[in-house]
């Protein structure tokens, strides 16, 4: 880990709204390491669609990204180049695909068309060979048929199919990072285990590392390496996929892996995390997750957790977890 | 005739009371319209000063036989004529804006420097013409809509949640009126039903109603397939019930936006009759379409032209740039998208 | 596709048929056929004169059923089924004003008013998708801002006033053009048709450019546009390659249904600048309470509006691949 692929410091986004401006992501740090799986998950409305979305420079206006944070990535920070330069990096050296197959086509061009644009964005060669690249990314993706799908139409093709596509797509420079916004949420479940397991395949075959959005800890456990848990907007726990899954250490954490049902707590109730996540930008004080949380206690309300590592991987933002790991 | 427009005046001020408490008691309603006045206080202000005038321009009575002279007795007279006394506040012909003497032939006027925009061809004042075609304006913009909505919504709303044979019945009759080009109809009717102000507006109503009807019917059948009409009709409400407390409100704003775009239409092509000579007496087209010769005379008469344009362009300006902002509050439809 | 093109044009006619009795109860049953006869032939003309007048415009039948008339005739020897029967095989006969054949008034104006009309709808279409292409891909700076208030301002001036504006700014004080006239002359033409084509772009301007502004704004904002950025797309390939080539859906199904009306003209715009067209011909059966020519005038272009949706929605299943594949 002496310089991960991507390194994401202090990251802090706001919009524009009532009474200023509100901070949707704040001071997020992460990194990916090159070929690891790294998992980021929250419930929606969190923002961590939106920290995926300034790594590629593609914010919404009229959000911006406040000075202060930076993005490494390959040893440039992304937020200083110039447009020309982020473009070169996007969909070469950074791929990205989202959560919604059914739209995020366009409707009017052969999918082939589609996938074969992004190589010829980025590399001058013939036509021919563009197709041909085409092709064999077509098949490394699992598309039957390569040849007449490259000119269906997207509307002809089912929703994983779609996804594949995308996934095409953005693999087409073999690309070192692979940004995934929920890639599976809009698909049925049959499909979501097969475009996970294609996800995995590829970053084992190519050593594309994965940046994984999700709200899901079904998919962690199949893909992650590493897992971020968001809430409100900012990191609460970061660890292995082993250490987060075994051994939770905040209580958000600890909350949502409770809410996944298990075969052998057939029978009994489900638990809950109590409440509703707060609207973007209108963060509580202190630990933002103190007016949900079972355990809150005399600090929570007022003071904002530091974060505390419990293992050289392992770390967590919680007053509970200070008091536990200070002497 | 003079009573008729009391009443209607009475009418609109009771029913602009009623929707105003209505609104004001419902959250959507209310926080939308303080937000429409933050935005843009300056073309709701132009508005109201509009409406004002137009409502001092449609009470009227008649004076006691006592109090009245030679010029006045027997007939209604609104406020606006009793400010400005038309009767006896006049030229005998053009006169520039704040002039003494009249434009051809520079006798003394009877009124030197008082007519801020002058006279016309028959030595009105320009001012007092302006203000009374206000009137006219929201009568032939306001009146229609008002007529036009109730009965498109009653087509349109019944034709989507019915639908079959109500909407195929609907769908037809509007692809008919639809497919006369709409300025072609509006002739076509005022010619067969002659020329006034009740014949025009009916004939704008008829032309108008199409537009009104096509968004209420898609609206509505976009609504029925809702998940809380779906809930409501699960639980047994009636249809009725569902269409006032479900359909009716959650298409209001789009009424409104459609009403304030038709609202322009309608006043501008009023300008059209009045040229074709089929429009409103006293309307603003009427004053534009007798101003065009004047401009290649030498010098040339501009006030009557001015006057009128610059009420019916700022008018018409108001009430777009209010339907935009209505537009924008109701249906921000935030663009997302990145650099 | 054969199937839907069927059923498309079958609806198509039915609308005829629709449009043609609103037009029968507008012209023959709420306006009586003896107002129109009064009115052509004056109020002092002798019955004769009268009677004939009627008789030879085909005012002269009873409305639904001929009483005096036997068997079919009953039925067809009526206003109903004349008026069917005429604007059907467009015979539409002859003006209630002076008598002149409508048809071959058809055909003389529709030279005229062509070459008004095909300018001002390509040079207003190319002005108006250049200027919202352009203020879209500047969305949400000044500049987009700026043409919204340029818009909204020339979209709330009365087309009469930019008419007599136009006359009086470039025709009386530049003296560039003519004020009015026509000559068909290619050599001259120009000349006569520059001021009301500049009017008629002026006029049509705002509204136009605010349409199209919107759909490219909405088309920028589609996930589709998200996937181009994101594999590296430029900002100016993103609106040509993707917006532009999906936003000419929309477009087109705007435009194609104006085409059929370039055939009637512009009322104004002819009326004011002396050029003959159907337009003009329009104005005077106005001002000449002329019934016939305008219940023509007003089933063409009720014809023309229909033909023209027909046209939209075949040429929306060409440029879609959606509909087109089904």
């Amino acid at each position: 880990m002496s310089s991960p692929l991507l390194a994401v410091e202090g990251l802090s986004i706001s919009f524009p709204g009532e009474g200023g401006h509100m901070r949707v992501v704040d001071r997020v740090s992460l990194s990916v390491a090159a070929g690891e799986t790294l998992a980021l998950v929250g419930e929606s409305g969190c923002g961590k669609s939106m920290t995926a979305l300034a790594i590629m420079r593609l914010i919404p206006k009229p959000g911006r990204i406040e000075p202060g944070g930076r993005i490494q990535f390959e040893g440039r920070d992304l937020l200083s180049l110039s447009v020309p330069d982020m473009r070169a990096i996007r969909g070469a050296r950074i791929g990205m695909i989202f959560q919604e197959p059914m739209t995020s086509l366009n409707p009017v061009t052969t999918v082939g068309d589609q996938v074969m644009e992004a190589i010829e964005l980025h590399a001058d060669i013939p036509r021919e060979e563009a197709r041909g690249r085409v092709m064999e990314l077509f098949g490394l993706v699992g598309i039957p048929d390569p040849k007449s799908r490259f000119v269906a139409y997207p509307h002809q093709l089912s929703g994983g199919l779609k996804q594949r596509v995308l996934i095409a797509m953005a693999m087409a420079m073999r690309p070192r990072l692979l940004i995934a916004d929920e890639p599976t949420t809009a698909l049925d479940a049959t499909i979501r285990a097969q475009i996970l397991e294609l996800l995995r395949d590829l970053s084992a075959k190519t050593g594309t590392a994965v940046l994984l959005i999700t709200h899901d800890f079904g998919v962690v456990n199949e893909v992650a390496d590493r897992v971020a848990v968001m809430y409100a907007g900012q990191i609460v726990e970061q660890g292995t996929r082993v250490e987060l899954l075994s051994r939770p250490r905040h209580p958000y954490t600890q909350g949502l892996l409770r809410s996944i049902p298990k075969a052998e707590a057939r029978g009994h109730r489900l638990e809950e995390i109590k409440g509703t996540v707060p609207r973007p930008g209108h963060w509580p004080s202190g630990c933002r997750f103190h007016t949900r949380c079972p355990f809150a206690f005399a600090p929570c309300p007022i003071e904002e957790p530091v974060r505390t590592p419990v293992s050289p991987t392992h770390a967590a933002c919680c007053h509970l977890v200070e008091r536990e790991v200070q002497p | 005739m003079h009573w008729v427009s009391n009443i209607i005046v009475l009418l609109l001020i009771l029913g602009a009371i009623y929707a105003g408490r209505y609104a004001a008691r419902d959250r959507f309603w209310r926080e939308n319209a303080i937000e429409l006045w933050r935005r843009r206080p300056v073309a709701i202000g132009v508005i109201a000063v509009y409406l004002f005038i137009a409502l001092l321009d449609s009470i009227s009575w008649v004076d006691p036989a006592s109090e009245a002279n030679a010029l006045t007795s027997g007939r209604a007279r609104t406020i606006i004529d009793r400010i400005f006394r038309p009767e006896t506040f006049k030229e005998a012909s053009y006169s520039a804006p704040l002039a003494s003497v009249a434009f051809y032939g520079g006798q003394p006027l009877l009124h030197p420097g008082a007519h801020a925009l002058g006279t016309d061809l028959l030595g009105r004042d320009v001012v007092y013409r302006t203000l009374k075609g206000m009137r006219v304006a929201l009568l032939i913009g306001g009146l229609t809509s008002l007529v036009v909505i109730p009965i498109a919504l009653l087509f349109g709303v019944t034709a989507g949640y019915f639908g079959r044979r109500i909407d195929d019945a609907v769908f037809f009759a509007m692809t008919v009126l639809a497919s006369v080009p709409s300025l072609l109809l509006l002739i076509a009717l005022i010619m067969v039903l002659g020329k006034g102000t009740v014949q025009v507006c009916v004939a704008l109503g008829v032309t108008g109603w199409v537009h009104f009807c096509r968004i209420a019917r898609g609206e509505t059948l976009k609504l029925r397939e809702a998940d809380f009409v779906a809930a409501a009709r699960a639980l047994g409400v009636r249809d009725g019930t569902i269409i006032r407390r479900h359909i009716l409100p959650n298409i209001a704003h789009l009424v409104i936006i459609t009403f304030a775009l038709s609202f322009t239409a309608l006043v501008l092509s009023e300008t059209i009759l009045s040229y074709l000579g089929i429009g409103l007496d006293g309307s603003w087209g009427q004053m534009i379409d007798q101003a065009r010769n004047e401009l290649s005379r030498t010098p040339i008469i501009w006030w009557n032209l001015a006057g009128a344009s610059v009420a019916l362009f700022t008018l018409v300006l108001s009430v777009n740039v209010i339907a935009d902002a209505m537009r924008d509050i109701i249906d921000p439809r935030t663009r997302r998208e990145g650099r | 596709m054969a199937a839907y093109l069927t059923r498309r044009i079958g609806y198509g006619l039915v609308t005829v048929f629709g449009v043609l009795f609103l037009l029968f109860v507008l012209f023959f049953a709420v306006t009586d056929p003896d107002d129109i006869a009064r009115k052509a032939v004056g109020e002092r003309a002798r019955p004769e004169v009268y009677a004939q007048w009627k008789k030879n415009h085909g005012y002269d039948k009873p409305l639904f059923i001929n009483m005096q008339a036997s068997d079919a005739k009953r039925y067809t020897d009526t206003l109903l089924f004349e008026h069917y029967r005429r604007m059907l095989t467009f015979d539409f006969g002859r003006s209630d004003a002076d008598d002149s054949p409508i048809s071959s008034r058809l055909r003389e104006g529709a030279g005229p008013s062509l070459s008004l009309t095909v300018p001002l709808f390509v040079f207003g279409l190319a002005l108006s998708v250049a200027v919202a292409l352009f203020v879209a891909f500047f969305r949400e700076t000044y500049v987009d801002r700026l043409m919204l208030v340029v818009c909204m301002l020339t979209m709330s001036v009365a087309s009469l006033l930019y008419i007599i504006a136009g006359q009086y700014l470039v025709g009386q004080l530049l003296k560039w053009f003519p004020i009015s006239g026509f000559d068909p002359d290619p050599a001259v033409i120009a000349r006569f048709l520059a001021l009301p084509v500049l009017v008629g772009v002026v006029s049509g301007f705002g509204a136009d450019t605010r349409f199209y502004r919107t759909i490219f704004l909405e088309e920028i904002s589609r996930d589709y546009v998200r996937t181009a950025r994101a594999k590296g797309c430029g900002d100016a390939r993103v609106m040509v390659r993707h917006v532009l080539r999906n936003a000419l859906i929309p477009i087109l199904t705007n435009v194609v249904v104006q085409i059929p009306f370039l055939f009637t003209g512009v009322l104004l715009l002819e009326s004011f600048f002396g050029i003959p067209g159907l337009g003009a011909l329009t104005v005077e059966a106005i001002q000449g309470n002329d019934f016939s020519t305008l219940r023509t005038m007003v089933y063409l272009g009720a014809l023309l509006f229909i033909l023209g949706q027909i046209l939209t929605d075949i040429s929306y299943a060409l440029a879609d691949p959606r509909v087109r594949l089904g």
